[in-house]
């Protein structure tokens, strides 16, 4: 050894050449995602009394390009849907990992659920399986307050190896009673986690353009806890379509179809093809130009 | 010379180079709108303007007048709302009294698209003109770079989603002037109950100004009393000068006498 | 505390000091847009002690840029709350994320000492726990200021406050978050008497500073009413709800008030 920390471990540069560094640290930068791909837009939520009430539009976009219609609500149990904005592929990553926690939690609850699903053809794919524990598993699993948590825990861990899941994750569904009221009724439960893994829960909750749109529309719907317990769920959806149309007239990166999920103590209602109805361009009639035209 | 004065724009330039950032203005983070109606037209706006986080003013005052039938809504830098408007005012009724007819809302409108269009955005003025003349009620928006639009409601500034989300659900055709005033007034709530930039009061102008026309954020009364007994802050030296002393430099009026105005305005204090 | 972390997180751009301004990149060489992993939510906390017991207090707003999260996002956490004799809370404002992971850490902390030792975790000891929790992500830090509030052994209110890298400090009271600079001197002339003489004691250098008395409960929680009022009035990322965590030997009492929401 000689006085030189630095040549310590390394081979002799008199023997072997000076030593390459560029092997120790790659010279290209890591290959993470550093900024989001195919995108989705907004997403919007609203709790009743109940149950809760999702909505998410159906486009996937690639910068300003329209791409192709996407999944953008994903059921995860009889008791919690997940509305996704942000990038798609990160998105379908999720939707992967949850599936296979799903079949895990399945498994593990054992309350009958996992019998219904053996007695599936045996070499159905693990998907398909999948699918039909996620219809069958009422009343076992996760409740949405244990998927936000979770998924809350994913997100902050993957920001904090600088290697984020880009979206902003709406969680609709119904919670577990707490610890010391275990038989307490279900309530509604809406929370949201973002790519920093930070969380928040609110009446009504809205993702991208719709923070900016929708949730102003929502507040005047459910400005706190108290108003959700006044409101049905005919009225809180009737507040979601309205919003969806709002969006599909102002935000650009948006679609007039969309998926609607409702989740109330009967299980998930999930329908993929809406359409923005009753749309009125009434204000366009009479306008001509911009200032001075009047022909 | 009149005009703006930019001797010191290389200097500044070179400074801002070095990475000293810009000096803070004031701006109207704001909440704007206005809406056509039969036979007329509303604008309304916040009342707060703010400097970073920190609220500036908690009630000023962005509807301008132009002339006596035509308003102005700003929103953005502050001073430039503010002199864009009172120039394009004087002009207007210089051009009212060379032209011998009351002043129409295009030619506000086309003023202002002129000087701010000429000033490449630099002016930061974002403004909802609206008005009555002789050919009826009109509405614009005119943007900081000199483009316009003409529509039958529009909405500006930071809290514009907002106000829009209002005017997209409870629009209608051919409404009232009171239902007008109240849908331009929700657009405005809107604005200050779910964008930190406005807050505060509503104001709206139809042809005359209805100031803090809603104040739904009055401040509760204090828990405590914060007035301090005299003497509890230490003089360190104490200079008395006389009036007669202070007569050479300045003209010295009694409070009170006939033709001076007392305090100015009355300052919200502790009892 | 260590000055450079005591007013905003240290985020901002270049100063006035020219010798100390970074290099401006040439348009030319390729830049990276990385990923940046703060983010600011805003609100604002403060903590007081007396003499029988402390009193924590934050905003329920939860901000990013322009837009309201929520109106509810509780900044202050009772610590081993499953303990009926834990006077522990904890008060987070900076990036929500890394001040919810930091309540949980030092929950976990709390609780291990408890199983471990049988008995429940000193105000002290928690605290200097806390201090190194923080430093131990020196170079990747918890971008929040805490306040860690409770009772010390004598019974007397505990309040200590801590920079974003565990710096930390026992005070009678602290203002922390968006509107500190605000609130801070308010306190200094109200709880401890900055600048307040008492009226004929003297005259000029003479006069004498009034000194700080222990303060009651009510005063205390009038006090703080009015300081988060007032940085309601003055600070667009204040408002919504108050909550309130009085901490007495009795126990931790939570009480919640409503705040203005524009």
């Amino acid at each position: 050894m000689n006085h030189l920390p630095q040549a310590w471990g390394r081979p002799r540069d008199d023997i072997y050449g000076a030593y390459n560094h560029a092997h120790l640290a790659p010279s290209h930068p890591t290959t993470h995602t550093q900024s989001p791909i195919v995108t989705g837009t907004s997403v919007i939520a609203l709790k009743f009394r109940g149950g809760v009430v999702i909505a998410a539009d159906n486009l996937a976009s690639y910068g300003s390009l329209a791409l192709h219609r996407r999944e953008a609500a994903e059921k995860f149990n009889d008791k919690a849907v997940l509305g996704f904005g942000g990038d798609v592929s990160d998105m379908q990553y999720l939707d992967r990992y949850l599936n296979a926690l799903a079949i895990r939690e399945n498994y593990s609850s054992g309350s009958g659920a996992g019998e219904k699903a053996s007695s599936t053809s045996t070499d159905a794919s693990e998907e398909e399986r999948a699918e039909s524990l996620d219809n069958e598993g009422a009343g076992t699993g996760m409740a949405a307050n244990n998927l936000h948590k979770y998924l809350q825990k994913l997100l902050y861990r993957r920001r904090s190896d600088f290697n984020p899941l880009w979206n902003h994750i709406l969680i609709a569904g119904l919670s577990s009673p707490p610890p010391n009221a275990p038989d307490a009724s279900p309530q509604p439960f809406l929370k949201s986690v973002d790519l920093l893994g930070t969380a928040f829960g609110a009446p009504s909750l809205a993702t991208g353009f719709g923070a900016h749109l929708a949730q102003p529309i929502l507040r005047r719907v459910v400005p706190d806890e108290e108003a959700v317990k006044k409101i049905d769920e005919a009225t809180a959806v009737e507040a979601i379509r309205e919003c969806m149309k709002v969006l599909w007239y102002r935000d650009a990166r948006s679609l007039d179809r969309y998926s609607l999920a409702v989740v109330t103590k009967e299980g998930v209602r999930l329908s993929e093809d809406e359409r923005v109805e009753g749309q009125s361009w009434e204000f366009a009639e009479g306008i001509r130009g911009y200032g001075t035209q009047v022909v | 010379m009149p005009g703006f004065d930019f001797s010191n724009h290389n200097r500044n330039a070179a400074l801002h180079a070095q990475g000293v950032p810009l000096p803070k203005a004031t701006s109207t983070g704001t909440t704007i709108v206005g809406c056509l109606y039969d036979g007329g037209v509303v604008i309304a706006a916040d009342t707060r303007a703010t400097s970073g986080p920190i609220v500036a003013d908690k009630n000023c005052e962005k509807l301008h007048y132009i002339s006596p039938q035509i308003w102005c809504a700003g929103a953005g830098t502050a001073a430039d709302t503010e002199f864009t408007t009172a120039l394009i005012s004087s002009n207007l009724e210089l051009h009212a009294l060379s032209t011998g007819r009351a002043p129409r809302v295009v030619t506000c409108m086309t003023l202002l698209k002129q000087h701010l269009f000429r000033y490449q955005g630099h002016i930061g003025a974002y403004l909802v003109v609206a008005g009555v003349d002789p050919t009826g009620a009109h509405l614009f928006t005119v943007h900081a770079h000199g483009s316009t639009d003409k529509l039958p409601y529009v909405t500006m500034g930071s809290g514009s989603l907002a106000a829009m989300s209002v005017f997209e659900t409870s629009w209608k055709r051919s409404l009232s002037r009171d239902d007008a005033v109240k849908l331009c007034a929700d657009a405005i709530q809107a604005g200050i109950f779910n964008d930190l930039g406005s807050g505060s009061n509503v104001d709206v102008a139809k042809t005359t100004l209805m100031r803090n026309y809603i104040t739904p954020n009055v401040r509760e009364k204090k828990q405590r009393n914060y007035r301090f007994e005299r003497g509890t802050t230490a003089v360190l030296a104490e200079k008395v000068i006389k009036r007669e002393e202070i007569s050479k430099y300045v003209t010295v009026h009694e409070l009170g006498e006939e033709g001076v105005a007392g305090a100015a305005e009355k300052m919200d204090v502790d009892p | 505390m260590a000055a450079i972390f005591t007013g905003a997180p240290p985020n901002s751009g270049p100063g006035y000091s020219f010798t100390q301004t970074p290099a401006p990149t040439s348009a030319s060489e390729p830049r990276q847009h990385a990923f940046y992993p703060y983010t600011d939510n805003g609100g604002s906390t403060l903590g007081i002690s007396s003499s029988t017991f402390t009193i924590l207090a934050g905003d329920t707003r939860s901000t990013s840029g322009y837009n309201i999260n929520t109106r509810y996002a509780p900044k202050l956490f009772h610590i081993d709350s499953a303990d009926p004799s834990s006077r522990l809370v904890l008060s987070v404002v900076g990036f929500a994320a890394d001040g919810e992971a930091l309540a949980e850490r030092l929950d976990t902390v709390v609780k291990m000492y408890r199983y471990q030792h049988g008995k429940t975790i000193s105000v002290g000891a928690a605290a200097q726990r806390l201090s190194h929790v923080l430093y131990g992500k020196r170079f990747f830090p918890y971008y929040v200021h805490a306040i860690l509030g409770g009772l010390d052994e004598e019974g007397k209110g505990a309040l200590y406050s801590y920079d974003p890298v565990g710096s930390y400090e026992r005070e009678q009271c602290r203002a922390a978050g968006a509107a500190a600079s605000l609130i801070m001197p308010f306190l200094d002339n109200q709880v401890n008497y900055k600048n307040q003489y008492m009226a004929g004691s003297g005259v000029g250098h003479e006069l004498q500073q009034r000194d700080p008395r222990p303060l009651e409960r009510k005063e205390v929680e009038e006090l703080v009413r009015d300081a988060f009022t007032s940085a309601v009035e003055r600070h667009i990322e204040v408002g919504d709800g108050l909550q309130m965590m009085v901490i007495t030997k009795e126990g931790v009492e939570e009480v919640y008030r409503e705040l203005k929401k524009d």
